[in-house]
């Protein structure tokens, strides 16, 4: 057989490496200043660009697509070619892919402060960055396809499954829950509203988890972990069934992050049995990882690679435990809405991601820059300030979150709330906030470490960029009595489509019903759109990332109702827009605030929140005060919405201005019997509008019956 | 939207459960594969990112 010469590409993955270093650190860094924000809010800077609302989106989005995404490519683009035996398809295609990567992440650095934001988590980003997105992601799958057709080895190996699970799952994902009307160039409403938003929302959350926390970093534990520990994966066959009951349960379990919500109840509990069945597939592959190197742990001992990755999946191992033990109703109800969940997701970022890319990078730069690590001591260093760090960072947040939870369900013998004051619960866990932020502090210092032995580790060898390779080309003959799963792995155009209706079966049948099924969402009369002064308040809302930290989700418990006010409905968000139910309570649930304070109230509270509720944490909002609302917007809004269903009368959107400037003159009249002077075109009074609004539909149809 | 092609597909809520029994059908086809598959195969596959001669399992 003639061997056929070639070379790997190995400056791409260089050049996917130092992007994924730089925008680590940035990443972590803005991080750290958002968990400061939390317990000295003047970092906030008084300054709208720097605010908590608008930091912390910049802050997932740069740790998301920007740190793990970049070395996810690293990862994908080295052992792809070698699992292949063949070069990256096409070196065009791997440039325009790096660059465009790193175009999008420069316009979310650039938008997401300025407030350009649909508000949906992990998708904040506008429509015309997701189309980018999804033309760059395109160009990555068109280039991993091309490598696997015309690859010299027959049978796809297992970490290539799950890249390409991971490219079909997030293409799905991030084009069903991007569909939005655009107003502007850089402002657009979603074309799904309130429980159905929600759900496909979430839907796309907890899968961008799945699929792009998850499934490509269990692709590269299946090619670095054994390279690493010079020994095959424990167990292969575990591995081919790990594969296909993680993609297809994973789907499915979505709904989770909605228990207790107007979500139909069905959809709910379909959301936690599939959660609770997703221990099994997890657990396989965190075993598999883990016993691979049975027999080797002495050599964990001493080489910091293995460290990291030990401790990665072993935090994947916890993580995979704590998530499905979070979906039970019973424990959701305690820890939704609290700093569990932060925590939970930080020994998943922290303790998998991040200690996985670690690991790969100090395995790959001396083997691309063809010399030794720099220094095995500092590698040590940073391994045990990580581990600190995370366990600094994790604990206190566990503390805090059962903490506040329980002083939210607090009774007296009376039967009244312990703990009216809802400031009164985060005062007291302010001390953990703290400490968070020191646990952030020590896995950055790391963090910084590794670049500094990096970089000397770089610097003392020589870069290969191509390196050479041979192997003997892929000869075409005839297959008999071969099982037919590896007949698949022979085609993996076929195997794409079979993933991807492994995954399409069930979002589909959580979504379609709650679409389709109209007693799924009861309509209650008295709930009407919005007035155009309310739609600009209710932008005002979006842009300033209000439900970051503030749910509009009322759950029909007892304790809740008492503190808010009535339950949330289903049928009152038929017109939200992008819904806003939030998912963490730093500030108190605002879905019945309409009403609840008079105009001044909010005034003084956005001006200097200290003001009104002394101790709190909340940012203050100057610029809504000297900034004015865009009329020129108001028509284009309306006629958006219209076409996506709300029922705004033809040809409202002309009279819309004359209602807006009617309905401001009132809040700035009403201001004024209180000695306040406002222009009625501020921000301010739209936001007042919308805030008064709120939750009060359905006090309209009881004030009526 | 697509709200409205769903609605004229007839017998549309048979379709969940049609899919999910060929997934089960999958699954349960997958693990009778993974029982009975070649030894040898295995110890091909993974070997593969070990880019060594194929060897025994050294343990």
């Amino acid at each position: 057989m003639e061997l056929e010469q070639f070379k790997y590409d190995n400056k791409i993955v260089k050049y996917f490496i130092v992007a994924t270093v730089i925008f680590g650190l940035v990443g972590m860094l803005v991080g750290l200043t958002a968990a400061i924000q939390l317990f000295y809010p003047v970092f906030n800077f008084d300054l709208q660009y720097t605010t908590f609302g608008r930091i912390r989106p910049l802050h997932t989005n740069a740790i998301i697509f920007a740190f793990v995404g970049n070395a996810m490519f690293a990862g994908i683009y080295y052992s792809l070619q070698r699992l292949l035996k063949a070069r990256l398809f096409n070196d065009t295609l791997s440039w325009i892919h790096f660059w465009g990567w790193q175009l999008i992440i420069l316009a979310a650095a650039i938008t997401l402060p300025l407030g350009m934001t649909t508000s949906k988590e992990y998708a904040e980003l506008e429509w015309p960055i997701d189309i980018a997105i999804a033309i760059i992601w395109v160009v990555f799958g068109i280039n991993m396809i091309g490598t696997i057709l015309k690859r010299r080895e027959r049978h796809m190996y297992v970490a290539i499954w799950f890249y390409i699970a991971t490219f079909v799952t997030v293409a799905v994902l991030h084009i069903v829950n991007s569909f939005a009307i655009p107003v502007t160039f850089f402002k657009s409403y979603s074309w799904y509203a309130g429980v159905q938003d929600a759900l496909v929302q979430w839907w796309y959350g907890h899968n961008a988890v799945a699929f792009f926390l998850t499934t490509p970093y269990l692709g590269l534990m299946y090619y670095f972990l054994p390279k690493a520990a010079n020994r095959p994966v424990y167990s292969y066959k575990l591995s081919i069934i790990h594969f296909w009951s993680l993609i297809f349960i994973y789907i499915w379990a979505g709904p989770h992050h909605l228990l207790y919500t107007s979500l139909p109840d069905w959809a709910q509990t379909l959301g936690v049995v599939f959660s609770i069945m997703l221990i099994a597939p997890s657990w396989g592959g965190m075993l598999n990882g883990l016993l691979t190197l049975r027999g080797a742990w002495d050599r964990v001992r001493e080489d910091p690679v293995l460290k990291f990755m030990v401790v990665a999946v072993t935090a994947y191992g916890m993580a995979t435990f704590e998530g499905p033990m979070l979906s039970l109703k019973n424990v959701n109800a305690i820890a939704h809405f609290t700093d569990w969940i932060v925590a939970h997701v930080h020994v998943g970022g922290l303790g998998w991601n991040g200690f996985m890319i670690f690991g790969m990078l100090y395995w790959l730069i001396p083997r691309m820059w063809k010399t030794k690590l720099y220094s095995i001591k500092l590698a040590n260093t940073h391994f045990w300030l990580g581990t600190l760090g995370i366990i600094f960072y994790a604990l206190p947040l566990y503390w805090a979150g059962i903490v506040q939870s329980l002083m939210w369900k607090e009774f007296t013998a009376e039967g009244f709330l312990q703990y009216p004051n809802f400031l009164e619960t985060v005062t007291q866990i302010i001390p953990m906030y703290m400490l968070r932020a020191v646990g952030g502090f020590l896995y950055l210092t790391g963090a910084i470490i590794m670049t500094y032995n990096l970089v000397k580790t770089a610097k003392s060898g020589m870069f290969l960029a191509e390196e050479d390779a041979e192997a003997p080309a892929l000869e075409k003959k005839k297959f008999i009595g071969e099982g037919w799963h590896s007949v698949l792995e022979r085609k993996p155009v076929v195997f794409t489509g079979l993933a991807l209706v492994a995954i399409l079966i069930g979002g589909a049948i959580e979504m379609i019903p709650t679409f389709l099924i109209k007693s799924n969402v009861p309509t209650i009369a008295s709930v009407q759109p919005y007035t155009p002064l309310e739609l600009h308040g209710r932008d005002i809302y979006i842009r300033e990332g209000c439900s970051v930290c503030h749910t509009q989700m009322v759950r029909p418990f007892r304790s809740e109702t008492e503190r808010y006010g009535e339950y949330s409905k289903a049928g009152e968000f038929v017109y939200d827009h992008p819904f806003l139910w939030g998912s963490k309570r730093t500030g108190p649930d605002l879905h019945r605030v309409g009403e609840k304070y008079p105009h001044s109230w909010h005034f003084n509270h956005m001006l200097d929140p200290t003001s009104m509720s002394p101790g709190s944490i909340m940012p203050a909002y100057p610029w809504l005060f000297t900034q004015t609302v865009d009329l020129d917007l108001t028509a284009g809004k309306i006629s958006a919405l219209r076409t996506i269903g709300v029922p705004y009368k033809k040809g409202y959107e002309e009279i819309a201005n004359k209602e807006l400037e009617n309905q401001a003159n009132e809040i700035v009249k009403s201001l004024s019997s209180d000695k306040i002077d406002i222009n009625s075109d501020a921000e301010i009074v739209a936001l007042i509008a919308y805030l008064q609004r709120l939750g009060t539909d359905i006090k309209v149809s009881s004030a009526n019956n | 939207m697509f709200k409205h092609y769903f609605e004229g597909i007839q017998n549309i809520e048979v379709w969940p459960i049609i899919s999910l029994t060929i997934f089960f059908m999958f699954f349960i086809g997958l693990l009778i594969w993974v029982f009975k598959v070649d030894k040898k195969y295995i110890n091909e596959m993974e070997n593969l990112p070990l880019e060594r001669p194929e060897t025994t399992n050294d343990n």
